[in-house]
């Protein structure tokens, strides 16, 4: 196996392994949660769960603090109050939970923690030239360091992809302990980018790196680039992490983010969660979504599951 | 030979005809001998060595010894070999000659013809020891990302009984066809035409060929048969012998070790005798990043 | 971080039951003879079982000698006057229409094999059945173009077949039997396993269906005396079993008498060599597959797993971490990864095995997650680990969910664990490493080697095995060498 070095600050060497990753292997295995089938009540539960772990996202150049503002005003009530009384509290279901933050750019972050003030709702915001990250570091620490100073309590920062590509890891490693440091209080996720990569074994060896930098929560994509989130890349990343749990005893989240839109697509998540990492995992604290349009198919098949019958897309804000 | 009676000035050296072994020349371990008389005058001919069963395990072992090695060899260079096996009998067509016009009473022109034809069978197998496997390789279009191909490989340690009427150019062939592809032989010679072993196993012993592929026994075949059924590291048999009650009951003793019995040939030279003394091994491999 | 979302959260899948309205057993299975369902001359008729409950499905006919032979006639008379007469064009045709059928009645297909069988629906649904679909498929498109089979010679059908088949894959056995014997030119009798003969009834109303002529394919039912009498029929000219080695044994006995032709497709007990260079989660879930895919009833499973002794520690940790979310039973339950075991007796057998092992001290390791259900024939999926070869384990075939695994240290000792068994099927290689799967691949005793994978079957691909795993290849251009006279 490939082993690659990296040092520390303190001048400390520390040895990466390369993991080599069997392609059609991964793909096999993700496609095995493809035919998980969720019923009933387990499938609710997991609509409801999947709702609270996502991320409900802008980052386009045209966002403004009124676009900003009005997503903000769906993550705090992701449901119409009027349509919640009629039918959830009638059949007995529970009220649809929030999301579990917001994710915007830099500027973005002051309206994004003005909206949400008081929600309990987290302020998720890019950085470091999101979503090429190629400016020089210290534009990206200062990027970062906006965010956070603003307000933001998650920084998702993207690998820089040129210099993993070209073999320098230590710049790799370096960017993602500068911009932890950066990030002071805030939670790191570390975006790798996935469709860039070329590969399982450089998804595995960018997750190694994202760790050993300091990443709270590793991150597939930015939605910027096709393809995106996975089964299989998450399905790498995810173990990736479980070997890393049982060498450190540290615990990294994870974030799949683009390409996610139906609820079914969710569960299928949620199963290889459940199945590869445990229960520790199936909570907002560990797992994420990064998806916009996952919301509203999952509210379509909670209500669905309430009423019987579909509603019409309508039915929810388009936010 | 067996001019002893002439004048002892011009007494020949007549060759002792022994078994051949793991590339040795060993007398039968039994002591036993059987005589083989001339045609013609029905005199004594030679004492040929009457091989026991301890004689036919030992050459297993040597056999199985052997096999992997030439196995592993490339074949272009079990080609070679054969070829050089055709080489060498030309070089010994008198020796060849002087056995089947001694002991079947051949004319010199059959005796000739024989030779030829044991010449042309190691050229033919000699020119299929490296083209065999194209022809019966396949790479298989399997639904999904995975490369899959199919080889073949030699069974292994293959028991030879030839013809009841011996025939050279046939036994030839049929040694051939079982060591082209990298198998190791036991040849049982129990018919008319068994002292050819003596030039035959020179043949084999000055063609570079591993020691043990091939292994020539004179003997009973009812005596030895049922020790070739039975023997556990024996994987296959060819039956070229027409007696169907003693096939049946090899066929029978193979079932303790799922031993390939194959009966007699329909074409001597013919890539369906090759192939009945390989093994087919697909491998599959995913192809992906 | 917000708190409010904490409390552990288990996801439990819910029972998500195939339906199986879609089949109808009949309450008595008659033998199909010369394109009809026929009663047993005996009236004689036995029980098969759900094995997932116990209960009996239906009543099958139990053929003897007579039944056998007419059965015969009628497949001699096929023969001779229809089938090896019909140009190969039309004998492919009536393969791919049997093929497409098979595509059309999928579904119930499926949902019968793992009634009768015990298998998960997710394994009926997505492996046998369209695996069976694909061989006549395969198949089909070659009863034509048989001058190719072997080059430079020419090619005839043997006449009729005997072919008797096992219950670990009843229709994917009937399809590995019949579409390669048809397509040669061959009429076939053919009897299932008495455990496992609905699916197989079933696939006979689809070559009513297909209107294929009478007496192709005759189907008769029974146990080991019916098979008896087709091995002993005199006027059979090939034989194909699939079954253990024992009864492989037998056969190669009662035929050797004879002028029948024989492919025995027999026991394993198939090594799978993981490197310390594996891609390790793979191959943890290759061992995964190895061994429990179809409860372990394969006869190329994987069941000596055998570890590069500097990962082995790390490679049984993670196989225990899997093996505990393995999902045993309702085999007709999608979420289903472990059905039941397909009679009393194969139970019976695998759990005395398994007190063997214990007994002959391996260290036993069964997931504490799974519940087995009350009624049926269930059994957990289990390891031993650090075997020695010369424990039952490594050596008996179990047929059933239990792994033996040992450590090794180098490629050469690989190569000779992995060789040291008298049966020769399959085996599976773990490595990264090009070279080393080729030169592990070339010293391996096995028809099939499976390499970063495991399990994987293909029509196009030969299966066959070295040793006493038998003789002959099924699948692929080698497949048609058995049923033709070369």
């Amino acid at each position: 196996m490939r082993t690659i070095s990296v040092q520390k600050e303190d001048g400390n060497q520390i040895a990466i392994q390369a993991y080599p990753i069997d392609e059609v292997g991964a793909n096999e295995r993700a496609d095995f949660f493809t035919k998980r089938s969720l019923k009933k009540d387990s499938k609710l539960s997991a609509l409801y769960l999947a709702m609270s772990m996502c991320d409900l996202t802008t980052l386009e150049g045209a966002d403004t603090p009124g676009r900003v503002r009005q997503m903000c005003a769906k993550a705090r009530n992701p449901v119409p109050p009027e349509m919640i009384a009629p039918l959830l509290e009638k059949k007995g279901f529970a009220p649809v939970p929030s999301v579990a933050a917001v994710c915007v750019y830099p500027s973005m972050v002051p309206h994004a923690v003005e909206a949400l003030h008081g929600s309990g709702i987290l302020v998720a915001s890019v950085s470091t030239a999101f979503p090429s990250g190629q400016a020089p570091l210290q534009v990206k620490i200062d990027d970062t360091s906006f965010a956070v100073e603003n307000g933001a309590s998650e920084i998702d920062m993207v690998i820089n992809r040129g210099a993993f590509l070209s073999g320098d890891y230590q710049t790799v490693f370096d960017e993602v302990v500068a911009i932890k440091k950066a990030c002071k209080d805030a939670h790191l996720k570390v975006i790798l980018e996935t469709g860039e990569l070329g590969s399982y074994d450089h998804v595995r060896l960018a997750s190694e790196i994202a760790m050993e930098g300091g990443a709270d929560f590793i991150k597939t994509s930015t939605g910027k680039v096709t393809p995106a989130a996975t089964l299989p890349v998450t399905l790498v990343m995810l173990q990736a992490i479980k070997d890393f749990e049982k060498r450190t005893g540290k615990k990294i989240g994870m974030k799949p983010a683009g390409g996610i839109r139906t609820s079914k697509q969710a569960i299928q998540y949620l199963c290889m969660v459940n199945e590869v990492m445990g229960p520790d995992w199936m909570n907002p604290q560990m797992f994420r979504f990064g998806a916009s349009a996952l919301v509203n198919d999952l509210l379509k098949q909670i209500f669905k599951e309430a009423a019987g019958h579909y509603y019409y897309d309508k039915a929810f804000a388009q936010d | 030979m067996s001019e002893l009676t002439k004048s002892s000035a011009n007494l020949k050296i007549a060759k002792t005809i022994k078994l051949f072994i793991g590339g040795d020349f060993p007398r039968t371990e039994s002591g036993r001998s059987m005589p083989v008389f001339q045609a013609k005058s029905k005199k004594l001919y030679a004492n040929l060595c009457k091989a026991s069963r301890k004689d036919l395990r030992n050459a297993v072992t040597a056999a199985q010894g052997a096999q992997h090695g030439w196995a592993a060899k490339t074949a272009y260079n079990r080609t070679q070999i054969l070829y050089r096996m055709a080489e060498m009998t030309e070089g010994k067509r008198e020796e060849f000659i002087e056995v089947l016009t001694g002991t079947l009473g051949y004319t010199k022109i059959q005796a000739n013809k024989a030779v030829n034809e044991a010449i042309d069978a190691f050229v033919y197998y000699a020119g299929f020891a490296d083209k065999y496997q194209q022809l019966v390789g396949t790479v298989n279009p399997v639904s999904g990302p995975h490369h899959n191909f199919t080889t073949s490989e030699p069974v292994g340690v293959v028991a030879l009984v030839g013809n009841v009427k011996f025939n050279l150019g046939d036994l030839v062939a049929q040694i051939a066809a079982v060591i082209a592809s990298g198998n190791a032989v036991i040849v049982i010679m129990a018919n008319e035409g068994a002292a050819s072993i003596a030039p035959l196993s020179e043949v084999f012993a000055t063609s570079d060929l591993t020691k043990g592929v091939v292994n020539l026994l004179t003997g009973d075949l009812q005596e030895l048969y049922p020790h070739m059924g039975t023997h556990m590291e024996i994987n296959s048999i060819s039956f070229q012998n027409s007696d169907k009650k003693v096939l049946g009951e090899l066929k029978e003793m193979g079932a303790t070790n799922m031993k390939r019995v194959i009966g007699p040939v329909k074409e001597q030279l013919s890539l369906d005798h090759l192939i009945n003394f390989v093994e087919y091994k697909t491998v599959w491999h995913p192809i992906g990043n | 971080m917000q708190t409010t979302h904490h409390k552990p959260f288990h996801l439990e899948y819910a029972p998500s039951i195939e339906s199986t309205d879609i089949v109808k057993i009949e309450a008595k299975n008659k033998l199909f003879i010369d394109g009809k369902f026929v009663e047993p001359t005996s009236k004689k008729y036995f029980s098969t079982v759900n094995p997932a409950t116990g209960s009996t499905l239906a009543q099958i006919a139990d053929a003897n000698a007579k039944d056998v032979d007419l059965a015969v006639k009628s497949a001699r008379k096929a023969y001779s006057k229809v089938w090896s007469k019909m140009s190969g064009k039309d004998r492919g045709k009536y393969l791919f229409r049997i093929a497409r059928l098979i595509q059309e009645h999928a579904r119930e297909l499926a949902v019968l094999e793992t009634l009768d069988n015990g298998k998960p629906i997710k394994e009926s649904r997505d492996i046998d059945i369209p695996l069976v679909a694909a061989h006549f498929f395969y198949y089909a498109g070659w009863a034509d173009k048989l001058d190719y089979a072997i080059p430079g010679k020419d090619v005839k059908p043997l006449g009729v077949v005997g072919q008797v088949i096992p219950w670990n894959f009843p229709l994917l056995m009937a399809a590995w039997k019949i579409a390669p014997a048809l397509a040669c030119g061959n009429t076939v009798v053919i009897k299932p396993a008495e455990t496992t003969s609905l699916s197989i009834l079933l696939l006979a109303q689809i070559f009513q269906e297909a209107g294929l002529p009478d007496g192709v394919v005759n189907i008769v039912t029974g146990a080991g005396e019916t098979g008896a009498a087709i091995v002993n029929h005199n006027d059979i000219n090939k034989i194909a079993f699939t079954g253990s080695t024992e009864v492989g044994r037998i056969i190669q006995k009662a035929v050797a008498k004879t002028d029948k032709k024989l492919t025995l497709e027999l026991g394993g007990k198939s090594a799978h060599i993981v490197y310390e260079d594996a891609a390790i989660d793979q191959a943890v879930e290759g061992a995964i597959n190895g061994i429990f895919f179809n409860q372990g009833h394969v006869c190329c499973a994987g069941s000596r797993l055998l570890l590069e002794e500097s990962i082995a520690s790390e490679f049984v940790d993670k196989l225990k971490t899997r093996m505990e979310t393995l999902r045993v039973g309702n085999p007709l339950d999608k979420n289903t990864d472990i059905g039941a075991i397909n009679s009393a007796a194969e139970h019976s057998k695998i759990q005395k095995l398994i007190q063997t092992g214990i007994s002959e001290g391996g260290e036993y390791f069964e997931p504490t997650s799974s519940q087995l259900p009350e009624k049926g024939f269930f059994q957990k999926p289990c390891f031993f680990n650090n075997v020695s070869s010369a424990f039952t384990l490594s050596r008996i075939e179990v047929f059933g969910p239990v792994l033996a695994i040992s450590t090794f240290r180098s490629v050469s000792e690989a190569i000779a664990k992995a060789n040291d068994t008298q049966y020769g099927l399959a085996a599976g290689i773990w490595s990264e490493k090009g070279s080393k799967i080729h030169k592990t691949a070339a010293g391996l005793k096995a028809g099939v080697i499976w390499a970063n994978t495991y399990n994987k079957f293909d029509p196009s691909s030969p299966f066959g095995g070295y040793n006493e795993s038998g003789f002959g290849r099924e699948g692929g251009r080698h497949g048609l060498f058995p049923y033709l006279s070369i």
